[in-house]
């Protein structure tokens, strides 16, 4: 710098001046860039808030357990309520994940110890496709495959096995049904679950793993006793993330839940969500209120995505500590 | 092996080697059934979409005969689907990259962490959310934002996939940024480089694989999105719209609405079809990408 300023200081005072500008520049419109991202976040919120503010001081947060969602007909008014929507969405998500985490764990514990290393590669990309498939072929597929293949030959045998608990009645004649829904739903976050469960297994120091085998442990009391406790706090966050995923996911649902409420104890009823119900009717502008309140489903879809994914993070942080220690 | 011990498990081994090769057996189930699951899925998809694909399938648009059923071809459809991929691009790819830039290069320790904070709730944020808000903004709102006019557009379609895309472009910049090593930026510092002509000419040249990654993963995302699009540019239209102001046909809203149309089921699966190969090819070539950044930053370590 210092040399090429004394051979020719006129070079020196352009370049000074193109990087003084550049650089500030430069880093006014990253800064910009990033409050702007920052900025889209907070927008989605307030305007979330500020669009179903009609419903919001209408109801309150009772709306939250209103069980009614009824639009203006001649003899009655209008009145709106979430209960149903999250009940669905609850019932499908969580029935969703109970299925996926066992099933997603013991794939990531196959692809981490069992497997021969050749096939690991191959076989773990192709979970990781499962993952990029749309949710709209999956809701395709649920409804014209899967729901009709379920409906003929597992759901009546799940009715005859289990059918004294309530949850698994009669099924009606319609393939859509809530425990389609779980079932589509499962498919869907078995891959965010079992990439996150093959990570944690493989980050499993191997001489700790060593250490049991020469003790004599067998391989499933190694996992049992060593892989698994060491990664608990890991595998709860992927099971959390995979959950919230599927407590957002408003396509597929809407193909094969049905869109009818109130919600029935059998799980082989069709039902509703939260976001099935938005996706289902907020194209039809039925009045100010209903508008209102289907931004309000919204926002609780929101604050419980929220939640989840805070929840998911709090139990990653703890566990990196933990794992620093 | 002493000769005290017999060579066949018995008794408390002989069960615990039994829960053994049960929870083995077990795993290997699962795996083999999420395989299955992929197969049957992709499999029946091809199967299915098989007697709808034709050359015409992707040149022509949806026809309706005098019975109202569904058939032709969904060419507005692809064309719609790249015109909101790459308006999303134009908008998310800068924005990502130059929030990443001032993550890395900039920003102090506890702002840095915040804004990775925000994008990751924006990513988990659920995309029919996205939709509502994108409507609010650019659809029904008062102000006329640069003119876009109130009704559902491929602009408004292509913004609100743009915000699926900015927290995966953005994140995967940044954690390919702190992967350039700092003796790269300080040689260059060293040589009398300004930062904003390092940058340009270093640091985001080696990290040009990793912003290629985390592109072709957001146009994987956002090509099958549906919907942040339901509200805003929800649309099948019979012949190509080119007109950005317009709403325009998308593959994966023509899969959504087509299903249960009469004729349309054929249509659907041909769109499903479309739409798989479309995503895989994006997610093939974000790995790709993948691995030759690792390499390449491998390399430079």
């Amino acid at each position: 710098m210092e040399a090429a300023a004394v051979s020719s200081p006129g070079l020196r005072r352009t370049r000074r001046l193109a990087d003084r500008i550049g650089d500030k520049a430069f880093y006014l419109v990253t800064t910009l860039a990033a409050i702007f991202a920052v900025l889209l976040v907070v927008g989605i919120a307030w305007q979330l808030v500020a669009k179903a503010w009609p419903a919001i001081r209408q109801y309150g947060i009772g709306f939250v357990w209103e069980s009614t969602w009824r639009v203006a007909t001649p003899t009655l008014s209008e009145l709106y309520g979430a209960r149903e929507f999250l009940i669905g969405t609850i019932v499908a998500s969580f029935g969703a994940v109970l299925i996926a985490a066992p099933v997603s764990i013991a794939i990531g514990l196959f692809l981490s110890e069992l497997a021969p290393p050749s096939i690991r590669g191959p076989i773990g990309s192709l979970v990781d496709m499962l993952a990029a498939v749309p949710s709209v072929v999956i809701g395709l597929w649920g409804i014209l495959v899967l729901g009709p293949f379920a409906h003929s030959t597992f759901v009546p045998w799940l009715n005859d096995v289990l059918g004294f608990i309530p949850f698994f009645g009669k099924p009606p004649p319609t393939a859509q049904s809530v425990f389609l829904a779980m079932l589509v739903l499962a498919i869907m976050a078995t891959p965010i679950i079992s990439s996150i469960c093959r990570e944690l297994f493989i980050s499993v120091p191997s001489d700790l793993e060593e250490a049991a085998f020469g003790l004599g442990a067998t391989r499933f009391e190694m996992v049992r006793g060593v892989v698994l406790p060491s990664v608990r706090g890991g595998v709860v966050a992927g099971i959390v993330l995979g959950l919230g995923r599927a407590l957002g996911e408003a396509i597929a649902v809407t193909q094969v839940i049905g869109g009818s409420w109130p919600i029935k104890l059998s799980l082989f009823q069709p039902g509703t969500s939260l976001a099935s119900q938005i996706a289902n009717t907020y194209s039809s502008n039925v009045s100010p209120l209903n508008r209102a309140s289907l931004i309000y489903l919204g926002l609780i879809l929101l604050v419980i995505t929220f939640t989840t994914n805070f929840i998911a993070q709090q139990i990653v942080h703890r566990f990196e500590r933990q794992r620093l220690r | 092996m002493n000769e005290g011990l017999p060579l066949q498990a018995s008794g408390h081994s002989r069960r615990r080697l039994l829960v053994n090769h049960l929870a083995e057996g077990i795993a290997i189930v699962a795996a083999l059934f999420a395989l299955a699951v992929l197969a049957i899925l992709v499999g029946s998809v091809f199967v299915r979409a098989l007697p709808a694909l034709s050359f015409d399938f992707f040149t022509q648009g949806p026809k309706y005969d005098e019975f109202g059923r569904l058939s032709g071809g969904i060419a507005p459809a692809i064309v719609g689907t790249f015109m909101l991929i790459l308006i999303a691009a134009a908008f998310s790819i800068p924005l990502g990259v130059l929030t990443a830039l001032w993550v890395s290069e900039f920003a102090p320790r506890h702002l840095a962490d915040q804004v990775k904070l925000y994008l990751d709730v924006l990513n988990g944020f659920p995309s029919i959310v996205i939709g509502i808000f994108v409507y609010g903004l650019m659809v029904s709102s008062k102000i006329p934002i640069l003119g876009l006019g109130h009704h559902p557009s491929a602009w408004a379609g292509g913004f609100a996939l743009s915000i699926v895309m900015l927290p995966l472009i953005s994140r995967t910049t940044m954690e390919v940024l702190a992967l350039v090593p700092n003796s790269l930026r300080e040689a260059s510092y060293g040589l009398g480089v300004s930062k904003w002509r390092t940058v340009l000419s270093i640091v985001l040249p080696t990290a040009a694989g990793g912003i290629m990654t985390g592109t072709t993963l957001a146009v994987a995302r956002a090509a099958g999105e549906t919907a942040p699009l339901l509200f805003v540019c929800a649309a099948t239209t019979q012949t190509i719209v080119w007109d950005p102001s317009q709403a325009v046909s998308s593959i994966p809203f023509t899969i959504f609405s087509d299903y249960d149309q009469a004729g349309g089921q054929a249509q659907a699966w041909g769109a499903a079809f479309t739409l798989i190969v479309l995503v895989l090819l994006s997610s093939l070539t974000s790995r790709y990408f993948l691995d030759r950044s690792k390499r390449k930053l491998g390399q430079v370590k």
